[in-house]
């Protein structure tokens, strides 16, 4: 298959699956159908795109055929198309628990179109290779996330989306005005092209880009809830059902930080060494406040939804640290973050549906009830607080390790600190739900949903699927790490992205 | 006019932002709007001011005649604002919903609502 083929499929397939599912609008079971071919496609996709990504390093392709600095540019290396897969892999799993975990209003109300037009805006923020259009497919991811939110419209869900949809606005106009200044400085946008640019020798307006880094730190920043700019994000990603949230959870911070990271080590090096201080006393606030936030929570989805904040602080720490291995770090934390962070909101929404609530005070004895469901609980959350052989594990050794040769000490002493408290927090929740008995004032009333055994075992089939993913991480992280290695090599050493997206300059 | 209309973009911002951090849900619909204005705007702004031709090029020229304004920010400006506008309708719809449901004009009275679940 062509490389053009590949670039171009990740975009199209969610596209045409979301428009099919729209077509077949009164037939809820054929839309469900066809949403379940078009996520394996898309996941298929996504493996083939990496596995030309590893043969080639940078694939690229041009929107139309006009040449690189004019046209629509989209371009692949190992980071972009390993965050793909990834993606693929949760997005598979969301919607085989959404067969039995969503309500069928919701279902019937464009759910699936939804999801596919947002992991289409996934796919493109990961492709493109042009300033401008990351922006517009932030937008498309953003206003699938509006719209997915606030999908049924129960009162915390407006609640949730109002405060979502006014913070990303803001956030919006700020990467809109750090844009327009961008191209007015260099007179272009493609990505390729303003890396060379950024480079040349006699730089004018120095200060100025800076100014522009600083626009898409707290754009971005907004967007991947950094501190201090994280509140929004506690007060919105609890609120939808778990089909939804899971996926908006897992994903969209750590797309932010992958635009972060593609930003900061493509365009706004030449100010690094006042960026890079910021950003370690940023990652290092963004840890304490989130794992801090998550210890005052008494609700199931909050404390999950305080951990991402805390999260995001360490793959912010990888970018902040800026070495090889640091940013290997980043991207393996990043993949695995995905990939816990789903696995354990959808195990809280399988709790939540049976009793109808997310509450620590009024959940209480599901491990004898579901000792399964326990099982894949405790295994997700030691990986998530990265005790040993797991996958948290790897990526926070990587990140220390990475800091203790930086000489960063205090940073990994309070990264090292917050992965305690990450144990006590998971620790709280396994006390709470699974192990206490059920309170007796709870007990009596007997809220419990009844489930056949058939329904159940389609809840806990993707939540297995995702533990086996995460397990597999664990215990063989070698092709994991290596990956990481590559994409972190790319990243900090764009001649090949440059030299395949604009073959004439290399000519030259 | 060069001077003229980056003051009227700072004056946009600074007024949107007053706007959405207002508790009247009115009024955080005129702020989100007023700061899209002050966004598209400035692309306008920056992008040059420049008196003169189109950037089309006419059939008995290889280039295109100066003076002529740079097309690409207007590209830039018509796509913000075509975005813009759909997250302004999605948003007005959806405070209209969150009226509704909340029969409160208050943004204070969201949080309420919360508190007691």
């Amino acid at each position: 298959m062509p490389s053009d083929l590949l670039l171009v499929l990740p975009l199209l397939l969610p596209l045409y699956g979301a428009l099919l599912c729209l077509a077949f609008w009164q037939r809820e079971q054929w839309q469900t159908i066809l949403a379940g071919v078009f996520q394996v496609a898309w996941l298929v996709a996504g493996v083939l795109l990496l596995r030309r990504v590893l043969h080639l390093e940078v694939v690229s392709t041009q929107i139309g055929n006009w040449p690189a600095p004019f046209g629509i540019t989209l371009a692949a290396d190992v980071l972009s198309a390993l965050i793909l897969v990834t993606a693929g892999v949760i997005g598979l799993a969301v919607y085989l628990f959404s067969l039995q975990g969503l309500d069928i209003t919701r279902r019937r109300f464009g759910y699936y179109p939804l999801l596919l037009l947002l992991q289409m805006g996934v796919s493109g923020v990961c492709l493109t290779g042009d300033l401008f259009n990351l922006y517009v497919w932030f937008e498309l991811l953003l206003i699938c996330c509006f719209a997915l939110l606030s999908l049924g419209g129960t009162k915390g869900q407006l609640e949730g989306t109002f405060k979502y949809v006014t913070i990303n606005f803001l956030a919006s106009g700020l990467l809109l005005t750090g844009i327009g200044t961008m191209y007015s400085l260099y007179g272009s946008l493609n990505l390729a092209e303003l890396a060379l640019l950024v480079r040349q020798p006699e730089h004018p307006n120095l200060p100025l880009l800076s100014m522009v880094s600083v626009f898409f730190l707290t754009g971005f920043g907004i967007k991947a809830a950094i501190f201090p700019l994280f509140f929004w994000l506690p007060a919105s990603y609890h609120t939808p059902p778990v089909a939804i949230s899971a996926f908006i959870a897992g994903l969209l911070t750590k797309v932010g930080i992958y635009t972060l990271i593609r930003l900061f080590t493509l365009l706004f090096i030449s100010d690094l060494g006042f960026m890079l201080p910021l950003m370690v006393v940023l990652a290092a606030l963004t840890m304490l406040i989130g794992v801090v936030g998550a210890a005052a929570q008494t609700d199931f989805k909050k404390i999950l939804s305080f951990h991402i904040i805390s999260q995001i602080g360490y793959m912010l720490m990888g970018l902040a640290i800026y070495t090889p291995l640091a940013l290997a770090g980043s991207v393996f934390f990043i993949v695995h973050n995905i990939l816990v962070k789903t696995n354990l909101f959808l195990i809280s929404g399988i709790v939540a549906q049976r009793y109808r609530t997310s509450s620590l005070k009024r959940l209480g004895g599901v491990y004898l009830q579901q000792p399964m469901l326990s099982v894949l609980f405790i295994l997700s959350a030691l990986s998530l607080a990265g005790t040993p052989p797991s996958s948290g594990f790897w990526g926070k050794l990587m990140l220390a390790r990475a800091g203790l040769e930086a000489g960063q000490y205090v940073l990994v002493g309070v990264s090292l600190f917050v992965s305690i408290i990450t144990l006590f927090s998971m620790t709280k929740i396994w006390n709470e739900v699974f192990w206490k008995p059920r309170p007796v004032s709870i007990r009596k009333g007997s809220l419990v949903t009844p489930v056949n055994p058939l329904r159940l075992w389609q809840l806990y089939l993707p939540v297995t699927m995702l533990l086996g993913v995460i397990l597999l991480i664990g215990v063989y992280a070698r092709p994991l790490v290596r990956l990481s290695e590559r994409a972190a090599e790319r990243l900090l050493h764009i001649e090949p992205y440059t030299n395949t997206v604009l073959p004439k300059k290399a000519a030259n | 006019m060069e001077t003229l209309l980056p003051l009227m973009v700072g004056t946009l911002f600074a007024v949107g932002l007053y706007f959405i951090l207002h508790r009247h849900l009115f009024k955080v619909i005129l702020g989100l709007i007023l700061f899209g204005l002050a966004t598209n705007l400035f692309l306008f702004v920056i992008g040059g001011l420049t008196r003169g031709g189109s950037a089309i090029i006419s059939g008995e020229h290889e280039v295109a005649v100066e003076p002529y304004a740079d097309p690409v920010p207007q590209a830039l400006l018509l796509t913000a604002i075509v975005i813009g506008f759909g997250i302004q309708a999605f948003s007005i719809v959806l405070i209209r919903r969150v009226y509704m449901t909340f029969k409160s004009n208050n943004v204070d009275d969201l949080n309420k609502e919360n508190e007691h679940h």
